[in-house]
């Protein structure tokens, strides 16, 4: 016991630097963990979260029966798959291809280029996306569609179009980014496989195909698996504001998030919302164990924890 | 921190692959390929740009195009002179930007420092309770809850400081980076001189950690300019919304007064008074300004930070 005591007492400086950093973290992070028994009351903002009434599983099969729950789950899964699938192989392919080029200040040049949507916020995106789909102005429909003699067509209202525009400019953002780390692991292949595919007679493609990405392979999988934790996440921004919470595309844009803040904020229901917020995070959590899982299995050098 | 991509691809160009480039067909093709990719996501920013040096009269005629007409700087004059919302949006991106900056590198240092020392016998323990954030979150909610009936954060600054302050992510490469370059002796031959644990850290492990300390200064900055949720949640007053909001509001507002006709039918003030189209873009440029004058100049270091944080310890 008084070993105990002597240990904190001689590391009691360590422990004092740690402090405001840790009230910080309940604040922001374990506070709202032991909140999520709201999801389980029928709040009120007469009797305040401590006296409203507990309800049991109300609000969650209130949130399964409305159906909304299949449309956001459905949209929430479906995009982070597709966004997956399109980023991980253009990603990818940019890698392969920079580390093609000859002229290395051209390299450097396409991929400054490349990520530089990566640093702008997701509303000055939608202001780029609006000038694109702008229904009089936009370039799309004032110039292409006028050039090709085809009529205008209205953006923000055709949600048909929706689920390309999101891929598209969720690829636009990411995809840079995303090549960052597979062109460093493509820079780490040692050069003497190549060397001896050229002796072989190996061509680009066949070094490619079987040198670099089975070099890279390992990266590949465990960036896959980690991006699967955060299946049941959706960007906010690039679905709130780069449609421009449109009420004609919801059925193509809503996804949990923008479920749990329109119910939130715009119907003030927080029974719902809070239901849909615990949900994502039970599932966040239960996808982020079973990745991590996973990884380890493949390669415990690349496990979270 | 040698991860730097350039420096690793060089060896290799010169040594080894002279006879193994590219015929110059495809070698031109692959070129031709990157700068379509390269224009794809420079053109929009450059659109929008044009735009908002374009005069009004000349969008109305030809839409947004790449090919402006007629020049003016009337929406740069116009929002500078009769939108005071607009600098006063600038300056409070720019105080939280800074004020947040600082906090978050500060904080985050002296989490990681402790966590990252081998004879601390709490470090299991507080890795942990860093590292369960990371698996596990009360979600949107209940954080809006806790931050607006139990902290009292209900438009206030500390709202847009506060969720952005720890990046438990870069704690961790923090604490890596402490760990793999801080060597123990070092510290253990302070301590013998008579070095207390804060004259430690902030003379020893602190200057010897300035490229880690830039570039979470750098993630932070970029996290705190571009963030606009915490302002949707939180900010309620129009005098404390910093710019990106600002901007979100600008763009749904024009939006909101165009689908409602009728609404607008009866307020034509309303319309008159909406900001026009050039207007908007100029918006838009504003608010990516900064990041687009500093970007030549950060992405070097970003691209680093970033590779360092792949390479986990």
């Amino acid at each position: 016991m008084s070993q105990a005591m002597h240990r904190l007492w001689k590391y009691r400086y360590l422990t004092l630097m740690l402090l405001p950093t840790t009230i910080v973290i309940i604040l922001h992070s374990y506070l709202p963990m032991f909140g999520v028994f709201i999801a389980f009351k029928n709040i009120n903002y007469i009797d305040g979260i401590w006296r409203s009434p507990w309800v049991g599983l109300d609000n969650f099969d209130f949130l399964f029966s409305s159906g909304s729950l299949v449309r956001i789950t459905r949209n929430t899964i479906l995009y982070s798959l597709v966004f997956m699938v399109v980023n991980l192989v253009a990603s990818v392919a940019f890698a392969v291809g920079v580390n093609e080029l000859r002229k290395r200040w051209l390299a450097r040049g396409y991929q400054s280029l490349i990520i530089l949507p990566h640093f702008l916020s997701m509303v000055v995106v939608s202001y780029l996306v609006y000038a694109f789909l702008h229904p009089e102005h936009g370039f799309v429909n004032a110039t292409v569609l006028r050039w090709l003699g085809e009529d205008a067509i209205y953006w923000y209202t055709e949600k048909g179009y929706w689920p390309y525009i999101l891929v598209l400019v969720n690829a636009w953002k990411g995809v840079g980014i995303g090549a960052v780390i597979y062109i460093a692991a493509i820079a780490g292949i040692d050069p003497e496989y190549y060397e001896a595919a050229v002796i072989d007679g190996a061509s680009k493609w066949k070094q490619t195909i079987h040198i670099t990405l089975p070099s890279i392979q390992a990266i590949i999988i465990i960036m896959t698996i980690l991006s699967m934790g955060s299946i049941f996440n959706a960007d906010f921004g690039l679905f709130y504001q780069v449609p421009q919470d449109s009420g004609a595309l919801y059925p193509v844009t809503d996804v949990v998030d923008t479920y749990v803040y329109r119910s939130l904020m715009k119907m003030n229901d927080i029974g719902m919302s809070s239901a849909a917020a615990l949900v994502q995070s039970v599932v966040g959590f239960i996808m982020v164990i079973l990745t991590n899982w996973t990884v380890r299995r493949i390669n415990p050098e690349q496990a979270l924890f | 921190m040698s991860t730097s991509l350039n420096n690793r691809a060089r060896p290799r160009t010169r040594a080894s692959r002279r006879e193994n480039t590219l015929s110059p067909l495809s070698g031109a093709l692959l070129n031709a390929a990157f700068l379509i990719v390269s224009l794809a996501c420079l053109m929009p920013v450059v659109l929008v740009i044009l735009v908002s040096f374009t005069h009004g009269d000349a969008i109305l005629k030809n839409g947004y195009s790449f090919w402006p007409e007629q020049f003016s700087l009337i929406a740069y004059t116009s929002i500078f002179k009769d939108y005071g919302t607009v600098a006063g949006g600038y300056a409070v991106s720019i105080g939280v930007t800074i004020a947040g900056t600082a906090l978050s590198v500060v904080l985050m240092a002296l989490f990681a420092y402790p966590i990252s020392r081998g004879d601390y016998p709490y470090r299991h323990a507080f890795t942990f309770f860093l590292f369960f954030t990371m698996l596990f979150n009360g979600g949107v909610v209940s954080r809006y809850l806790v931050y607006t009936q139990l902290l009292g954060l209900k438009d206030q600054y500390m709202a847009l400081i506060l969720p952005l302050l720890i990046v438990p992510f870069n704690v961790i490469i923090m604490r890596t980076f402490f760990q793999t370059t801080i060597h123990p002796a070092l510290i253990e031959s302070a301590r013998i001189d008579g070095a207390g644990e804060l004259r430690i850290f902030f003379r020893i492990v602190l200057p010897l950690s300035l490229p880690v300390m830039a570039t979470m200064a750098l993630f932070s900055t970029i996290n705190y300019w571009n963030d606009w949720f915490n302002a949707l949640l939180f900010i309620t007053s129009e005098h404390k919304y910093p710019l990106q909001y600002l901007m979100m509001r600008v763009l749904n507002d024009v939006q909101y007064l165009r689908s409602n006709v009728e609404l607008a039918a009866q307020n034509p003030e309303l319309l008159r008074d909406l900001p026009n189209e050039s207007l908007q873009m100029a918006m838009a440029v504003v608010g990516m300004g900064p990041i687009l004058i500093v970007y030549p100049f950060f992405q070097k270091y970003f691209v680093k930070g970033l590779t360092v944080g792949a390479i986990k310890g």
